[in-house]
C-alpha cells in the first residue's frame, strides 16, 4: 500500500524524523488558512501517487497569498498522468544547502534490509545508480540485530555527507529504519533529504509503501490508502476481498490463482487483445463468489467480452459453472463470454453450461483457443 | 527418486484441527502420505480421524518423530509456528499459509539461517505455496494429485494453478513428474529457485526441470546464473506477467514490478541469455519440455 507524501511525512514525524510543518487541504480557501498558519513562503505540492509531479507543474512555490491562490487553484483538479489532484500539501518552504538521498527497503534478493544513501539527492536515484554507482552507498543490515548508530554514521561517512551533518544524517537514517521496521514498510524513501543553511537535516519528500499483510497490527494505518483516487472498482473489490487490478483494455478476465490469471492476460495480449483487468477468483471458488466476480468484471463499462479461464484444483469446475449460470440469471450480461473449464469436475461443469444454453456463452477447450475466441468477439463488438 | 517428500516422509501438521487443515491433511493421508501427527496448542490429546494432536512440536517430536511439518495456521501465528517446528528438529517445513507479513518472513528466514549453523538444518518451503507432490510417493499440501503421475520431470514454481496447467499438459503428452515443488508467491520465500534446482540436479530420476516464474524480485535472474554454472540437466522456463503494469501487485504479495525492476521481459531475457528455452505460453512451455524429453528418450533407449 503506497502512501501519499504527506501521509509518509506524518509517519516520519511520529518516529522523530525532521519534516517541515504543513497541512493537507482540498480547497483554495483552506490552502490560504493553512499557509497563514505555517507562514510564507510556502510550497504547494500535489498529493498524487505518481512520480514527476514537479515537471508536470504540480509543485509550486508561493511567496504570498496572491501566488498561493493562483497555484493552489491551478494544481487542485490538475490531471497528472491520469491521477486527479484532489489534495495539496501546504508546507513552509525550506532553504536548501544540499540535497541528499536516503532509503530503507526489503532487498528480496539478499533477503535482508538494505539502507541506501547518496549525496546526489533530488534526482532520479535509478539514474544515479546506473551512471555513478560509486555515489550510491548500499549497506545491508542484519535483519535480527537492526541498524546500529555506528553503522548509520559509517554510511554517512562512506557516502561523503558533509562532515558537520554526519551526526544529523545518522539520526535521519536511524529514524527512517525505525519507520521501515515498526510500521511494517517494504519501502521508506526520502528524496531529497535536505541540509538547510542552518545545517539541519530534513525530509523534504517521502515515499512509503506499507505491507498490506501487516495492516492488522497497525490499525492506525488502515485508513491511509489513497482511497479517493483509487479506482472505484478496485476499491469495491478490496472491500469484497477479491484480488482485482484494473487495466486499460476491453477484455474482462477471470481466472483462479494469481499465476494463471497473469498468464491469461499475457496469452490474450499475444492473441492481439487488450485485457481490461486482473481478477483472481482464488482457490475453492464457490458459486456465490463467481457471481460476485462477474458483477465486478462488468462494472467496468469498457469491457466488450469476458474470458473465464479456470483450471480446477481445489476449485471445482461444476461450482464455477453453477455460479456462472446464477450470475447470468441475475445480471443478464450483454457482452459475450468465453469459458474454458479444465481440471477438477470439468466434464460436469461443461455439461451444466451446455444444458443451461446461456445466450452468448462460448465454450473453449484450451487456454490458447479461449484467448483467440475472446479477442475475435471483442473485435466484433 | 524424487525430492523433499517421499515414502520416508513423516508429516506433522500445524493447524490440523482447523477446517482447511483437517481437509487437506486427510487428503494427503488418503494419497498415501504418512501423517504421524498434528499440532494445535490447547488441543493436545485429541485426534483428527485417528491422527494424534499435540500441544507443541516439541511434544510431537518426542512422541511421533516427524521429519516434515506442514503449516496451516492463520498468518499472524505462522512465523512462530515455523520457528517452533524448526526448533523441535523437523528437517523440512512446508508453509501453505498465505498473507504472512513480509517482515515476519524476513525474521523467519534470517533466524533459520543463523540457527542452521549450529544445529541440523531446517529447510523452509513457502510460505504462500501449494506444497510439494512426489507422484506415487507423498503429497504434502494442496496440489491436486490426480493431474500428475510419476516420471522424470521436476517442476518448481512460484504459482499453484499455473503449475497444474503446465503439469497437466506434460501429463497429457505422456510424461510424468519426479516432484512438483511450489516455492510460493511471497517476497521472502524460505527456498528460492536455485535451492530447488540444486535438489533436482542431484536427483537421479529427474531428467528435465520446468521452472515457472513470474514478475517481481530477481529469483529468476539468479536461477539463470545458477543454471549456467551448475546444471547439467535441461531447464525449460515460463514467466508470467508480461502485461502487468508497474507498481501493481498482481495477486501474489511478491508479484509486483518495482520501478523498472522485476519485469517479465527482463527475466525471460536473463534466462534466454544463459541458453534456457522460455515458452511464450504455458502450452508452448509444456511442448518444449516434451520435445526435449522426447529427444532424450530416443537417445537413451
Amino acid at each position: 500500500m503506497d502512501l501519499l507524501e504527506y501521509q509518509g511525512k506524518q509517519l516520519f514525524a511520529r518516529h522523530g524524523l525532521r519534516v517541515s510543518s504543513g497541512k493537507p487541504v482540498t480547497t483554495v480557501e483552506d490552502a490560504v488558512s493553512a499557509a497563514a498558519e505555517v507562514g510564507y513562503p510556502v510550497v504547494v505540492k500535489a498529493q498524487v501517487l505518481i512520480g514527476g509531479r514537479g515537471k508536470a507543474g504540480g509543485v509550486k512555490l508561493a511567496a504570498d497569498e496572491r501566488e498561493l491562490r493562483e497555484h493552489a487553484g491551478n494544481i487542485l483538479g490538475m490531471d497528472i498522468k491520469g491521477h486527479l489532484v484532489r489534495k495539496v500539501w501546504i508546507e513552509h518552504a525550506s532553504e536548501i544547502a544540499s540535497e541528499y538521498y536516503a532509503s530503507v527497503l526489503l532487498d528480496r534478493s539478499a533477503k535482508l534490509p538494505l539502507v541506501m544513501f547518496s549525496t546526489e539527492g533530488g534526482v532520479d536515484i535509478e539514474e544515479v545508480a546506473e551512471k555513478t554507482p560509486e555515489k550510491l552507498i548500499r549497506h545491508h543490515v542484519d535483519a535480527l540485530n537492526g541498524l546500529s548508530r555506528e553503522e548509520a554514521l559509517q554510511i554517512a561517512t562512506d557516502g561523503e555527507a558533509d562532515e558537520d551533518v554526519r551526526e544529523g544524517v545518522a539520526d535521519a537514517l536511524l529514524a527512517l529504519y525505525e519507520v521501515w521496521l515498526e510500521e511494517d514498510a517494504t519501502l521508506a524513501e526520502i528524496n531529497p533529504l535536505i541540509v538547510t543553511p542552518e545545517r539541519e537535516v530534513k525530509a523534504l519528500d517521502s515515499k512509503v509503501s506499507l505491507d498490506g499483510n501487516a495492516l492488522y497490527r497497525h490499525p492506525e494505518n488502515q485508513g491511509l490508502s489513497d482511497s479517493e483516487n483509487e479506482d472505484p472498482i478496485e476499491r469495491r473489490a478490496k472491500e469484497e476481498g477479491v484480488q482485482y487490478v484494473k487495466l486499460d483494455g476491453d477484455i474482462g478476465i477471470l481466472g483462479n490463482g494469481a499465476g494463471l490469471v497473469m498468464s491469461t492476460l499475457d496469452v490474450v495480449a499475444q492473441a492481439g487483445g487488450s485485457p481490461a483487468n486482473f481478477l483472481d477468483a482464488g482457490g475453492g471458488s464457490n458459486a456465490e463468489k463467481i457471481k460476485q466476480a462477474v458483477d465486478l468484471l462488468l462494472a467496468n463499462e469498457a469491457v466488450k467480452a469476458v474470458l473465464f479461464n479456470i483450471f480446477g484444483g481445489i476449485t471445482r469446475c461444476d461450482e464455477v459453472a453453477t455460479g456462472l449460470i446464477a450470475a447470468f440469471e441475475e445480471i443478464k450480461p450483454s457482452v459475450p463470454f468465453v469459458v474454458r473449464l479444465d481440471g477438477t469436475n470439468d466434464v460436469e461443469g461443461r455439461r451444466l453450461l451446455q444444458e443451461a444454453a446461456l445466450p452468448n456463452v462460448h465454450a473453449a477447450k484450451t487456454m490458447n483457443e479461449a484467448a483467440e475466441m475472446v479477442v475475435a468477439l471483442a473485435a466484433e463488438a | 527418486m524424487s525430492v523433499l517428500v517421499d515414502e520416508n516422509t513423516r508429516l506433522c501438521v500445524a493447524g490440523i484441527t482447523g477446517r482447511e487443515g483437517t481437509f487437506h491433511t486427510l487428503n494427503n493421508r488418503n494419497y498415501g502420505t504418512n501423517v504421524v501427527g498434528g499440532v494445535t496448542p490447547g488441543k493436545g490429546g485429541q485426534d483428527v480421524d485417528g491422527i494424534p494432536v499435540f500441544d507443541s512440536f516439541e511434544q510431537a517430536m518426542a512422541e511421533v518423530q516427524p521429519n516434515t511439518a506442514m503449516i496451516f495456521v492463520p498468518p499472524r501465528f505462522a512465523a512462530d509456528s515455523i520457528l517452533e517446528a524448526a526448533a523441535s528438529g523437523v528437517a523440512l517445513v512446508i508453509a501453505i499459509t498465505e498473507g504472512i507479513p513480509a517482515h515476519d518472513e524476513l525474521r523467519v528466514y534470517n533466524t533459520l539461517k543463523r540457527e542452521n549453523e549450529t544445529r541440523p538444518p531446517t529447510r523452509l518451503i513457502g510460505p504462500n505455496c501449494p506444497g510439494i507432490l512426489s507422484p506415487g510417493k507423498a503429497n504434502v499440501g494442496i496440489i491436486p494429485a490426480s493431474f500428475f503421475k510419476a516420471g522424470n520431470v521436476g517442476v518448481v514454481s512460484r504459482s499453484g494453478t499455473l503449475t497444474y496447467q503446465i503439469g497437466n499438459e506434460i501429463a497429457q503428452a505422456g510424461f510424468g513428474c519426479s516432484s512438483i515443488v511450489g516455492i510460493g508467491g511471497d517476497p521472502v520465500p524460505g527456498s528460492s529457485f536455485v535451492d530447488v534446482l540444486g535438489l533436482f540436479e542431484d536427483d537421479a530420476e529427474t531428467e528435465l526441470v520446468v521452472l515457472s516464474g513470474e514478475i517481481g524480485g530477481s529469483a529468476e535472474e539468479e536461477a539463470a546464473e545458477y543454471i549456467a554454472e551448475h546444471m547439467s540437466k535441461p531447464v525449460v522456463a515460463y514467466i508470467a506477467g508480461f502485461t502487468a503494469p508497474a507498481g501493481k501487485q498482481m495477486g501474489h504479495a511478491g508479484a509486483i514490478v518495482s520501478g523498472s525492476a522485476g519485469t517479465a521481459a527482463a527475466k525471460a531475457q536473463a534466462l534466454e541469455a544463459k541458453g534456457v528455452r522460455v515458452g511464450r505460453t504455458p502450452t508452448e512451455t509444456a511442448s518444449i519440455a516434451v520435445e526435449v524429453l522426447g529427444g532424450q528418450s530416443l537417445a537413451t533407449s
